[in-house]
């Protein structure tokens, strides 16, 4: 199997906690991809398995480098990539710009920060404890640590999925403008057709630790800029629901 | 009087400290496996909390004297015996407490969980890394409540110090075994002050515990 040099392309087959992965995914270059599937797909160990903290049998490449094959495994903490949790998993023992800086240190340097405290408006919680944000908040800073290690691929695992809906609604607008931003490939899961519709470039479906292609998300919600949000996500859903077969 | 407080004082610091350190990686150790065997070893480490202090002391006797086979380690290293000295006081010390020093910090471990480590993974943090930056600053209030009872413990130590000390004036002989001394020549002056200066102290020990736990749950949330 030859090295692709952009994108990522990954395979992953074996057992955690007797559940059967057996997945085989590519993520384009840049854009957002979104991870979507019924609970117990394997959509968390999929991601688990690329960010390294599982490991299972299999190959990844990304952006041209070899992060793991037969006989290669690069540890979590080597591996260019920027995890956000379901929650936000933020260091509790250290303010905003400790978490903020936790990463950016050990990944090269405090370079960027101004830049990414601009981009997900994180000036006002900078000095805060952890304890003292919401859920919303939380999430954002836990993205832009992620962002600050620079690096070459972005793993989100349903980022606000256990948010209600006007924590949603305040920071969805900051991840449209990391989407438009943001120069490196990144897997959004989410089982939310509305957050996917408004998100992601591409689209993957996950059954039964398998993943199909979906296509581009484009194709079938682009043009949709006259109608509003609810009749969006009643197409978005409908789409997803009839599989968004891949592009002919 | 003062050289007996200061004896139980040097004994008291010097188990803490070389107790946290040798407590950390055994109760990380039984706070990361699942095997569950580990609660075997976890069982070795709780047994001095049950056992008589005589039946621990008489072990340690028998380990920590000449013709032991431990002892015949040292023996090339010019050490004969640690039986009736004060490394060996402090080694018995540390054997009576570790329970107390590995409990808390195994629950400190275990109520971070392993998120935290997983996320410092993903932020280029190195096992050891994040362990000395995320786990051990989590779990300082388990190395606090460790610290004030494996320091109270050892001075509350009677049945140990005795039988492996022998409460030998200036080196072995320590505020307990002191206070027994003074009772048994009917000195009870001197027994009084020293009771009550124990009693005074563990009291405030745990106060502060309880306090600066109280302290940092206001602080975190």
């Amino acid at each position: 199997m030859s090295v692709p040099q952009t994108g990522v392309a990954g395979v992953f087959r074996g057992d955690v906690g007797g559940f059967r992965l057996d997945a085989e995914f590519k993520l384009e270059p840049t854009g957002i991809t979104a991870l979507s599937g019924p609970s117990g797909a394997g959509k968390t160990t999929l991601l688990r398995c690329i960010a390294g903290l599982t490991r299972l049998a299999g190959r990844l490449v990304v952006g041209g480098e070899v992060w793991q094959d037969a006989d290669r495994f690069l540890a979590p903490h080597r591996r260019p990539v920027g995890v956000v949790f379901q929650e936000a998993s933020l260091l509790a023992h250290l303010s905003v710009r400790g978490n903020l800086l936790y990463g950016a240190k050990r990944a090269g340097g405090e370079g960027g920060l101004d830049d990414t405290v601009e981009l997900l408006g994180l000036a006002p919680l900078m000095g805060r404890g952890v304890g003292a944000l919401s859920g919303g908040e939380r999430q954002r800073v836990a993205l832009g640590r992620a962002l600050l290690t620079r690096p070459k691929l972005l793993l989100l695992d349903e980022p606000i999925s256990s948010l209600d809906a006007a924590a949603k609604a305040e920071i969805l607008p900051y991840l449209e403008r990391l989407h438009r931003t943001l120069a490196i490939p990144a897997l959004y899961i989410s089982h939310d057709a509305g957050e996917i519709a408004r998100l992601a470039d591409h689209l993957l479906l996950m059954k039964d630790g398998k993943v199909t292609p979906g296509g581009a998300v484009r194709r079938v919600v682009a043009d949709l800029s006259g109608v509003s949000d609810a009749e969006r996500d009643g197409l978005a859903r409908a789409a997803i629901r009839a599989g968004l077969q891949p592009e002919a | 009087m003062g050289e007996v407080v200061l004896t139980t004082l040097r004994l008291a610091g010097l188990t803490t400290v070389l107790l946290l350190i040798l407590a950390t990686p055994i109760a990380w150790w039984l706070s990361t496996r699942r095997a569950w065997w580990k609660e075997v070893v976890a069982a070795v480490t709780t047994l001095p909390i049950i056992l008589p202090p005589s039946v621990l002391g008489f072990y340690l006797l028998v380990a920590l004297a000449p013709q032991s086979p431990l002892m015949s380690l040292l023996h090339p290293f010019g050490v004969r015996t640690l039986a009736f000295t004060f490394e060996g006081l402090v080694i018995g010390s540390m054997v009576y407490s570790l329970p107390f020093a590995v409990q808390p910090i195994r629950n400190a471990f275990e109520a971070m969980g392993g998120r935290p480590m997983e996320a410092a993974a993903t932020l280029r943090a190195s096992p050891l890394d994040a362990f000395l930056t995320v786990a051990l600053p989590q779990a300082r209030r388990g190395f606090l409540t460790a610290a004030i009872l494996v320091f109270a413990h050892t001075i509350g130590e009677f049945g140990v110090v005795l039988m492996i000390g022998g409460a030998i004036p200036g080196k072995t002989e320590v505020i307990s075994t002191k206070i027994y001394q003074l009772v048994e020549g009917l000195q009870y002056g001197d027994a009084h002050r020293l009771a009550a200066g124990v009693v005074v102290f563990s009291f405030a020990a745990l106060l502060a515990m309880l306090l600066i736990d109280r302290g940092w749950d206001r602080g975190l949330n």
